[in-house]
């Protein structure tokens, strides 16, 4: 079986071709990098992806900060992760790398925050 | 006030200059900010994807900002925010800033000022002027900075990069993409971006359609899509109704000079923004130009080389070290939308970097680079598309041999 995607994990996007051998391993080619390769492998088993979102910050000098998680997660999270930042509140002032939600649904990722934002009283 | 560089714009092409400026020699460095703080656009980008070639890091754009903003802190450049500058006549600038109008006198400028989005005006949408449509880098700004939830039942105009971002985003927030609708038989946004906003969320993108009507009076209530033919006429039968509260325009960005042209930099036809040399220098002597204000980037990356080389050289201006020898033009040939720079001045003595877009989709082509007749340089490309910029490096070697102007075409490879 082969099939032909579209890697995503950095922007130039290249076109790999992923085979599934008689051994189950998978071979991936049209990667420029290892980077590739392993998200060749990944999308055919176990799709993940990379969550950015926000959310609400007291005293900061935005009403919201950006946060991502530390690592890709598995896609049918995503919604999950979602709802459960909805009622994430932290008060200023926060530095990008702050741990937001620790072990975020137990998968061992972190929830981070994506910017500085000081204090304004 | 007077200083050696003054950066227009505190972007991330803007904050790139100034502290390669400041890197090479100049004393007093000054970015002019018109927003309550730097970072540009990249602010409200909260997505990843940035500075994969710079940081071989994948970053989100608050974070890419945020390493430029530390090196401005810690190179001692001055900063003003919440000023804009309102004209540039012979190095003399005037801005208007909290405190009222400030006059700043500089050696060299580099103007960066990025670029603005296509509204519904730039497209003639037919029907009333309800609430409800907005641009996509509004609805971002809005959704993600602001905390404004822009809608909950929306259609998506154009399918650039930042549509396709907020159609992910307002998925992820609760609200129903219903369609992208693209007048284009293929997408304007990079493949990736069409996998994993799109795809991923099952959301349509309805190529070579069209909204033809926008309906509602106070709020959107809905839109009529007809499909297009290929003179992009609605075809008769085909239109639907979508409902819908909310449309987002992603129909394009425009570089931002109407400061460069007051000060009498010359535009391109083509870009919209100067015309400038492998110096990023423009026609107005010690102005210099880089990011969006020269022409629309995909990747932020390609921003950053080019601010470095703009920064560079306005400091050697204010040196007095910068060099101006004979320039040879580039010339955008067969399948090539344009080509920055415009000119290359051959004693330079260092490669450069050709930035291009080709006019349509190419399978299995390549890119040929000639000096009058003859070929220079030509490299194999099995896959191009308008949205994604292509880059061609020439050699020092080869810009030193060359005798006349050059062009690039996309030929049968
Ligand atoms: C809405 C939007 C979303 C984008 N999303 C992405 C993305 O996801 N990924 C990506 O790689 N690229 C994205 N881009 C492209 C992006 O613009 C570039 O990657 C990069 O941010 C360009 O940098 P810049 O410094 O040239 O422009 P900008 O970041 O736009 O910075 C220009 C700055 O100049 C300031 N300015 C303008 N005029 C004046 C004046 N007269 N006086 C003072 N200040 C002034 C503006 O306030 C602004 O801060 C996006 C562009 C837009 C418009
Ligand atoms: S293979 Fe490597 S270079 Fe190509 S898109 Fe994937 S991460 Fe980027």
């Amino acid at each position: 079986m082969e099939k032909n995607i579209t890697c995503i994990v950095c922007p130039v996007g290249c076109r790999l071709t992923v085979k599934k051998n008689e051994d189950k391993t998978y071979t991936v080619t049209g990667n420029t990098c290892k980077r590739g390769e392993k998200y060749g492998v990944e999308e055919m088993t176990a799709p993940k992806r990379m969550v950015t979102s926000t959310v609400k910050i007291k005293d900061g000098a935005l009403r919201l900060v950006p946060v991502k998680t530390s690592d890709s997660i598995p896609k049918e999270l995503i919604f999950e992760l979602m709802e459960l930042l909805d009622d994430v509140e932290i008060e200023a002032p926060v530095m990008v790398g702050d741990i937001i939600v620790e072990n975020v649904l137990g998968t061992g990722i972190n929830i981070v925050a994506s910017r500085d934002m000081c204090k304004v009283s | 006030m007077k200083y050696d560089v003054v950066v227009v714009g505190g972007g991330p092409a803007g904050l790139g200059a100034a502290v390669e400026a400041k890197k090479h020699g100049a004393n007093k460095v000054l970015i002019i900010e018109r927003d309550r703080e730097l970072g540009g656009i990249l602010n409200q980008c909260i997505h990843n994807g940035f500075g994969l070639h710079e940081f071989k890091e994948e970053l989100t754009g608050p974070e890419y900002a945020n390493r430029f903003i530390k090196m401005v802190e810690e190179n001692d450049i001055d900063y003003m925010l919440n000023t804009m500058v309102l004209s540039i006549e012979d190095k003399k600038i005037i801005a208007l800033g909290e405190k009222g109008l400030i006059d700043i006198e500089a050696i060299a400028i580099v103007l960066a000022m990025g670029c603005r989005e296509r509204t519904r005006g730039a497209i003639d949408l037919a029907g009333y002027r309800p609430a409800g449509v907005y641009t996509a880098g509004a609805a971002q700004r809005f959704m993600n900075m602001e905390g404004y939830m822009v809608g909950k039942k929306v259609v998506i105009y154009g399918s650039g990069d930042i549509g396709l971002i907020m159609a992910r985003r307002m998925t992820l927030e609760g609200a129903k993409v219903e369609a992208v609708v693209e007048v284009n038989p293929h997408s304007s946004g990079l493949t990736r971006n069409i996998v994993q906003c799109l795809d991923d969320f099952d959301i349509p993108l309805l190529l070579q359609h069209g909204i033809t009507y926008v309906h509602g009076k106070d709020r959107v209530t809905g839109v009529t899509i007809s499909k297009l033919d290929s003179n992009r006429n609605p075809i008769e039968g085909t239109d639907r109704e979508i409902e819908c509260d909310t449309v987002l325009l992603s129909v394009g960005l425009i570089p931002e000079n109407e400061l460069s042209s007051d000060t009498g930099v010359e535009l391109h036809n083509t870009t919209k923004g100067p015309v400038v040399n492998n110096k990023m220098q423009t026609n107005v002597d010690g102005v210099f130009a880089c990011g969006n204000v020269v022409h629309v980037h995909d990747l932020v990356d390609f921003v950053t080389k080019e601010s470095r080389i703009a920064g560079r050289n306005a400091a050697l201006y204010v040196l007095n070290k910068i060099e101006n020898n004979e320039t040879v033009e580039t010339e955008a040939g067969d399948g090539i939308g344009y080509i920055v720079p415009q000119q290359i001045d051959t004693k330079l003595g260092e490669e450069v970097n050709l930035f291009m877009r080709v006019r349509n989709i190419y399978s299995n082509r390549k890119l040929v680079v000639r000096d009058g007749d003859e070929i220079i340089l030509q490299k194999k490309r099995p896959h191009m598309i308008p949205s994604e910029m292509e880059n061609l490096k020439l050699s020092a070697e080869l810009i030193k041999n060359l005798k006349g102007n050059i062009s690039v075409c996309v030929e049968e490879a």
